[in-house]
């Protein structure tokens, strides 16, 4: 039975419905609960939130990895099951805490000063949230000293930055700065992307890693992890 | 159910309704003066036992003079018919035309001699060896009956070919003028099961494919139902001239009651006017006197206004279908044979480009998209054609299919009424609200709908351009898919009634 509910749970991760009122690609699962009532179920059921995560949840978000990669998924089904991989990452944070297990690591992120643009930011967000990381999402037009100050305070594993503009990516390059200055540059990886922005830049600011995309961004993360592992 | 084609709600008109009227004065006044030449005799008795005035003219070559009165074109116009059924092999592939309704089919063609074939050579960079590419190659040679095999193998799979006219000329050591007609028909019929159209080589031969035609459906009365043939004549020759053998030909098609284009292909510049007013006069009155030919051989011939304008270059003076003049001179075409309400043969998509590239796809979408959107009924939009008439292309084929499905999403209506406005005003507030503000969840009940148009088929990895690659892969896999041909004993009987088949084609006797 419980490895019923963490099948389906990887199903329904793989159909991307969050929750019992979406849609999945397979119109059989029409009405049918989503991952945010198929993780409630399997707590109440005592199965472990370490079996949710590794055989339900990861395995789900491995298979539309695979599919995307393929093709046959694009971008918008990526991030519905990203959504719900997410949405069963709240409910299960307290749980994890309580039991001291760790997440995969803190990631803050943020479109920097003078730049409202955030439709990338967003999506790189929801994406690392749903490969299991804890997001603090800092919002838009984001000054540095309110980036140093989550740094110091909340002491986060990554930080990516967002630029649209040629003008505002100079920005980037400050906030790097400004890390140094505080001595707070080798306690975290610095991420960046955005239109403007490529891997040269990356390495003339330095920045650890220019990510083209949401994916790159999660595929950096994964290295990072590989090579302190 | 037949076929579906492109529905043009509102087609793109050039012309104003006073210059389409314009233009049929002008046509109806060239018809009487200075009216045409004929090099056939019998269109001549024809035309002249229903009033027309002729003259016997003084030259090498027997010829007349024939004036034609509006009265008897305006007749011709009223017994033509309205609506045309092109029948197919597989009755789902019929294609049924309605003068005044601009749906659009997409058809193949026309009769190439060179067949192109392509390689894929690999090139290392001489300062650095370790950088290779992969470089298209383009073999020019000539057509064969097997080449014909497998363009009509591979059209029967294109998705968007919705009738086919041979795409290649067959010039094999053993066909002969005698054979070229009952063997193009059969390689053609065989490998593919939609609409074939063709030229006749010999006149001798017409009564030959119209029985092999009738054994295929099931004898004179299903092939009336089902037209699974039609034809295609060039009687006119510009400016104003009947040919003598294509009108002989004409004549007969006309009298077994098959559908046929009445075709002609004045170029701007030598055999027409240049200017846009004087081209459509004439072609108009050249196609005109086709038609009114046509119905007095048999009211009711089932015909298509076939127009095929172009342009001439200036460094050469042959023709320049793709220049943007020729495109004008289709539209135009379409909206005059709209005006007499008969369905319309018009062309697009055939380019000056002597090889698939840059030169090819631009000129072919461009004039692709502009007549497709003027709403032909019978879309001659030539997949694979290259060099004007010259050069076929398989691989060229495969990619016009690609670049047709994205013109037919283009044309595909809007849904702009009251409920999807309500659905989308719901759907603005909904995300507003929402932290992200981003509609990306309300695109996955659409993805696999249909309702978003997809990639470009032929896209490459990253910065390199594999489109030819991809194609012909594309290519191959179409060909390795099989094909519904004649079956056994239908095809026995085609052997034993229809003289000069060529032994190799029928596929059951080379299996065993």
């Amino acid at each position: 039975m419980s490895k019923d509910i963490v099948a389906t749970i990887k199903e329904n991760v793989i159909q991307g419905r969050k929750t019992q009122e979406d849609v999945g690609i397979d119109e059989s699962f029409t009405g049918t609960p989503g991952v945010v009532e198929l993780v409630q179920q399997a707590l109440e059921s005592s199965i472990s939130p370490q079996v949710i995560i590794t055989e339900g949840l990861t395995a789900g978000m491995q298979v539309v990895g695979e599919k995307f990669a393929t093709k046959e998924y694009f971008i918008p089904d990526m991030l519905a099951s990203a959504e719900g991989v997410g949405a069963a990452m709240d409910i299960l944070k307290p749980i994890l805490e309580s039991s001291n297990v760790e997440t995969k690591g803190k990631f803050a992120i943020a479109t920097v000063k003078g730049d409202i643009h955030d439709i990338g930011k967003n999506i790189v967000a929801i994406l690392l949230k749903g490969a299991g990381y804890e997001v603090n999402d800092l919002g838009t037009d984001v000054p540095a000293e309110k980036i140093i100050d989550v740094v110091k305070r909340d002491k986060p594993d990554f930080l990516g930055l967002s630029a649209l503009l040629t003008t505002t990516m100079l920005e980037m390059g400050e906030i790097i700065k400004a890390l140094e200055e505080n001595s707070m540059r080798d306690k975290v990886k610095v991420l960046i992307g955005g239109a403007a922005v490529s891997d040269a830049f990356a390495q003339e600011i330095g920045a650890d890693v220019y990510c083209v995309d949401g994916f790159a961004a999660v595929k950096a993360l994964e290295a990072f992890e590989t090579a302190t592992t | 159910m037949p076929r579906k084609g492109i529905l043009v709600d509102r087609p793109y008109e050039r012309l104003t309704r006073e210059q389409v009227e314009l233009i049929h004065q002008a046509s109806m006044q060239i018809l009487t003066n200075p009216g045409l030449i004929s090099f056939n005799r019998e269109a001549v008795n024809i035309l002249h036992s229903h009033g027309a005035t002729v003259e016997s003219v003084a030259g090498e070559h027997q010829s007349w003079q024939v004036k034609i009165p509006e009265q008897l074109v305006l007749e011709a116009l009223d017994s033509a018919p309205k609506t045309v059924k092109l029948g197919a092999r597989n009755p789902d592939n019929a294609l049924i035309m309605h003068g005044d309704k601009p749906e659009v089919y997409l058809i193949t063609g026309s009769e190439t001699n060179i067949w192109l074939d392509v390689d894929f050579p690999t090139y290392v960079n001489k300062d650095d060896p370790s950088k290779e590419i992969r470089v298209p190659e383009f073999k020019p040679r000539r057509g064969t009956v097997d080449d014909l095999c497998q363009s009509a193998h591979v059209c029967e799979h294109l998705e968007m070919v919705d009738g086919y006219i041979r795409t290649v000329n067959i010039q094999d050591r053993d066909i002969t003028e005698d054979n070229k007609d009952v063997n193009k028909f059969f390689a053609s019929l065989n490998n593919n099961t939609k609409h074939f159209m063709s030229g006749l080589t010999s006149l001798e031969q017409l009564d030959n494919v119209v029985r092999m035609a009738e054994i295929i459906v099931g004898g004179k009365k299903a092939l009336e139902d089902n037209p699974i043939i039609s034809f295609i004549t060039c009687l006119v020759k510009s400016p104003l001239q009947f040919v003598d053998d294509t009108t002989a030909t004409f004549i007969e098609v006309c009298r077994r009651g098959l559908p046929i284009v009445v075709s002609s292909s004045p170029q701007a510049g030598t055999t027409a006017p240049i200017k846009e007013a004087g081209i459509m006069a004439q072609i108009n009155a050249e196609v005109l006197a086709g038609i009114t030919l046509g119905q007095l051989v048999k009211p009711g011939t089932p015909v298509l206004y076939g127009s095929v304008p172009v342009r001439a270059r200036m460094d050469t003076l042959g023709d320049s279908y793709g220049s943007v003049e020729t495109s004008q001179y289709n539209i135009d075409c379409v909206q005059m044979a709209r005006f007499y309400k008969l369905p319309n043969y018009s062309t697009s998509g055939v380019c000056d480009s002597k090889i698939p590239g840059q030169q090819a796809s631009i000129e072919r979408l461009f004039s692709d998209i502009v007549v497709a959107m003027s709403g032909p009924q019978y879309l001659h939009c030539a997949f694979g054609l290259l060099d004007c008439n010259s050069v076929f292309c398989l691989l060229q084929a495969v990619l016009d299919d690609a670049h047709f499905k994205m013109i037919e999403f283009f044309l595909r209506q809007p849904r702009i009424d009251q409920p999807e406005l309500e659905a989308m005003l719901k759907q603005i507030r909904e995300v507003v609200a929402t932290p992200q503000k981003l509609y990306i969840s309300y695109i996955r009940p659409l993805l696999r709908s249909g309702e978003i148009s997809g990639v470009y088929p032929f896209e490459g990895s990253g910065e390199t351009d594999n489109v030819f690659e991809l194609a012909y892969e594309r290519m191959n896999e179409l060909l390795a898919k099989p094909v519904e041909h004649i079956d056994r004993k239908i095809t026995a009987r085609i052997f034993e009634e229809i003289p000069g088949i060529l032994p190799r084609l029928n596929i059951y006797e080379t299996e065993s």
